[in-house]
C-alpha cells in the first residue's frame, strides 16, 4: 500500500482503509440491492447548472436527499489546446497554457515557458524571475479569490463575492498595468520577459499588499466565524492523506488532508528556496480545512510578493530578457540600425527559434496543486508533443470518493472546496 | 536509486536532469508494483502518451501541405540533424513522484505499436483511470484489464483519437442546418 512519510504527514488517521470505489476509482456504484426497492433515481446535475464552476456533468444517484451512487462526465470545454500547440512555433505556443487554467494563467504560460528554458538550457537574468514570482503570486492571490467568491455564493455567503471581486478587480489591474490585458497577459518569453515592468508597478503593488490582509481578515470573518458556512462546511467530503495520494490530489487538498506537501518548498523552482514563507496545513481533510489552506495561503503569498517587490525595486537597470540573438528578439531600436539584428528579428518572428531535441517533464505548484507539462521536440521550431497535467482533471474524478453518503446539498459544498476548474481539466 | 532492478528494465536514461527508466512493455505492471512498493514512488503524477509517427520526416496532418509538416522537415528550413529513431511509434510516459521528505521524480516509459495493448496500472494508483482514458481517448492506445475504459474528453460516438500524428487538422466536416 502506499504509504505517507511521517516527515510529510503528522495528523490523526481520518479513518482506517480506503474509501475510493471499486473497481472503477472514479465511479460510486449504486447496491444493487438498493435498486430493487425502486426508491433510486437518476439526476444530471449540470452541464449547465450555476454551481458546477463551468459545464461541468455529475450524473448522481439519490435515494431521497442521499447520495448512493455518482459519477462526473466531462468533456464539454475541450478545445484541443496540446494538438493545436504542435501546429504552432514554440514562440506562438506560449499563447495557448494561459487559456488553459485561466485563473492561474500567468502561471500555466510560465510553465511552458520553464519547460521551453529547459529544453534550451538558457540562462534567466535574476531580475526576470523575482517579476515572475512576484507576479505567480499575485496570480495565486487572483485564483483563490475566484475560488472563495464563488464558494460563498455557492453557500449562500453571497455578500462575501463582492468583497472577494473588489480585491480580485485590483489584482488583475496590476496584470493590465504590467501586461497591457487582464487576463491572458502573454508576459511570459524564453528567456526572460516581453518587457521591463512598468514604472509606479511596484509602487502599486506595495499599495496592493498593504490593503490585502485587512481584506482577508474580513473573508475569516465571513467565512470562519459564520455559523452556516461551519455547519455546511465542517466534517464533509472528508479524504485521509493516503486516499488523497492514490487519487493524486494536490496543492491544498492535499494539504487540507494533513500532508505538507508544497513544491516551492520540496522542490524550489524560480527563487523560492532565497525566501521566507509558510506552508499552511490543516489536518481533518474536510471542504472547512480544504477552505482555510487557501485563506491562509493568500497571506503567505503577500508574504512572497513582498519580498519579492524588494528584490524588484533595487534592480532598476538590470536586464529582464536573456541576451541571447537565437532565441530572444532583438531591442526594437536596433531594427533600424543593424542588419544582423532585424535577420534575427525576422528569423524569430517568420520561421521561430529552434528548440534542441529531448523531453522533459516540469512541474510547478500552482493555484490548483501540481501543474505539470511534459514537452518533446524533434530539434525544430515547433513542439513535437505538448501535454499538461492539468491537477483539476484528477480532482474531478476524486470527487464521487469525497461526496459518497452524503446528502445533494452538501455535494455542491464539497465540489467548490476542491476548486475545480473545467478550463484546465478539459484543455 | 535501485532503478537497475526494475522487472523488465531495458534502459536508464539521464537527460538535463531527470531520470528516464525504460521498461518492457509486457512486464510493465510488475515494473509499476516494484517502483510503488520498493522504490516508493506513491504518487502519479501524470500519463503521457506521444506519436512518433514522421519522426525526423514528413508528418501527416499539419496546416500547410496535405501531407508534410512543413517547418520541422530535415534540411529545409526546419531541423539541423534528423533527430535519433524511436524504437517504436507510440511512447507512454509515466510521471512518478516519490511523495516525501526527500522527493524522488522518474519517469518511467514504454514502448508500442500501433494496436498493441499496455496493462492497465489502476490498481497500482487509483488515479490512474482517467488518465488512462484520457491516453485512450486522444492516442488510442488500449488499457488491457481498464474497469471503464471509454472515451473521457471527446464524445462518445467520435471517431478517431485527435493527437495521432495522422489525424487530420481542418478537415472537420461542416454540417449546415437543414442538411440530413
Amino acid at each position: 500500500m502506499a504509504t505517507v512519510s511521517d516527515s510529510v504527514f503528522t495528523g490523526p488517521v481520518l479513518y482506517e482503509g480506503t474509501r475510493i470505489p471499486s473497481p472503477v476509482p472514479s465511479w460510486v456504484q449504486v447496491d444493487p440491492a438498493r435498486l430493487e426497492d425502486g426508491n433510486v433515481l437518476e439526476v444530471n446535475f449540470g452541464p449547465n447548472h450555476p454551481s458546477t464552476h463551468g459545464v461541468l456533468r455529475l450524473v448522481v444517484d439519490l435515494d431521497g436527499e442521499e447520495i448512493v451512487g455518482m459519477r462526473a462526465v466531462i468533456g464539454y470545454l475541450h478545445t484541443g489546446f496540446e494538438k493545436s500547440m504542435e501546429q504552432k512555433s514554440w514562440w506562438k505556443a506560449i499563447n495557448y497554457p494561459s487559456r488553459i487554467d485561466y485563473l492561474a494563467s500567468f502561471q500555466n504560460e510560465l510553465l511552458f515557458v520553464l519547460a521551453i528554458e529547459k529544453l534550451l538550457g538558457i540562462e534567466v537574468p535574476p531580475k526576470a524571475t523575482w517579476i515572475r514570482m512576484a507576479l505567480s503570486e499575485l496570480n495565486r492571490i487572483h485564483s483563490h479569490l475566484v475560488w472563495l467568491g464563488t464558494m460563498g455564493l455557492e453557500l449562500g455567503v453571497q455578500s462575501l463575492y463582492f468583497y472577494c471581486f473588489d480585491q480580485r478587480e485590483r489584482v488583475l489591474d496590476l496584470f493590465e498595468m504590467v501586461t497591457g490585458v487582464r487576463v491572458h497577459g502573454r508576459y511570459c518569453q524564453a528567456g526572460g520577459l516581453a518587457e521591463d515592468i512598468p514604472p509606479g508597478f511596484v509602487a502599486d503593488a506595495r499599495t496592493f499588499c498593504r490593503g490585502m490582509p485587512k481584506a482577508i481578515d474580513e473573508y475569516e470573518h465571513m467565512t470562519q466565524q459564520n455559523k452556516m458556512w461551519q455547519k455546511r462546511t465542517k466534517g464533509i467530503g472528508v479524504v485521509s492523506a493516503e486516499d488523497a495520494i492514490r487519487l493524486g490530489l494536490s496543492g491544498p487538498n492535499l494539504r487540507g488532508s494533513g500532508v505538507n506537501w508544497d513544491l516551492r518548498k520540496r522542490e524550489p523552482y524560480l527563487f523560492y528556496d532565497q525566501i521566507d514563507f509558510e506552508v499552511p496545513v490543516y489536518e481533518h481533510g474536510d471542504s472547512y480545512d480544504r477552505a482555510r489552506v487557501r485563506i491562509d495561503e493568500m497571506r503567505q503569498s503577500l508574504r512572497i510578493a513582498e519580498q519579492c517587490l524588494d528584490q524588484i525595486e533595487g534592480m532598476g537597470g538590470e536586464p529582464w530578457i536573456a541576451d541571447d540573438r537565437k532565441v530572444v528578439l532583438p531591442p526594437r531600436e536596433e531594427l533600424h540600425t543593424s542588419m544582423e539584428s532585424l535577420i534575427h528579428h525576422f528569423k524569430i518572428v517568420t520561421e521561430g527559434y529552434r528548440v534542441p531535441a529531448g523531453e522533459v517533464y516540469v512541474t510547478i505548484e500552482s493555484p490548483r496543486g501540481e501543474q505539470g507539462c511534459y514537452v518533446v521536440s524533434d530539434g525544430g521550431p515547433k513542439p513535437w508533443r505538448v501535454h499538461f497535467r492539468a491537477p483539476s482533471f484528477p480532482t474531478i474524478a476524486a470527487a464521487p470518493t469525497l461526496c459518497q453518503e452524503h446528502l445533494i446539498a452538501d455535494l455542491i459544498a464539497i465540489s467548490a472546496s476542491l476548486d475545480p476548474l473545467m478550463g484546465d481539466s478539459d484543455r | 536509486m535501485g532503478f537497475e532492478r526494475i522487472p523488465g528494465l531495458i534502459g536508464e536514461i539521464e537527460d538535463r536532469g531527470e531520470t528516464t527508466v525504460v521498461v518492457e512493455k509486457e512486464r510493465l505492471s510488475e515494473a509499476t508494483l516494484y517502483l510503488r512498493d520498493e522504490l516508493g514512488f506513491n504518487f502519479l503524477s501524470d500519463i503521457a502518451a506521444t506519436d512518433y509517427l514522421g519522426w525526423g520526416g514528413e508528418t501527416a496532418g499539419s496546416w500547410g501541405s496535405a501531407d508534410g509538416r512543413d517547418l520541422n522537415v530535415p534540411y529545409t528550413l526546419g531541423l539541423d540533424l534528423v533527430p535519433e529513431p524511436k524504437p517504436k511509434r507510440f511512447s507512454l510516459s509515466y510521471h512518478l513522484l516519490a511523495l516525501r521528505a526527500d522527493p524522488v521524480r522518474v519517469r518511467l516509459q514504454t514502448w508500442l505499436d500501433d494496436g498493441d495493448a499496455v496493462a492497465s496500472v489502476v490498481s497500482v494508483w487509483p488515479v490512474a483511470d482517467w488518465l488512462e482514458r484520457e491516453a485512450y481517448d486522444l492516442m488510442g492506445i488500449v488499457f488491457e484489464g481498464h474497469p471503464n475504459l471509454v472515451r473521457v474528453l471527446m464524445p462518445d460516438d467520435w471517431e478517431g483519437h485527435p493527437l495521432r500524428k495522422d489525424y487530420p487538422i481542418g478537415g472537420e466536416p461542416v454540417r449546415f442546418s437543414g442538411e440530413e
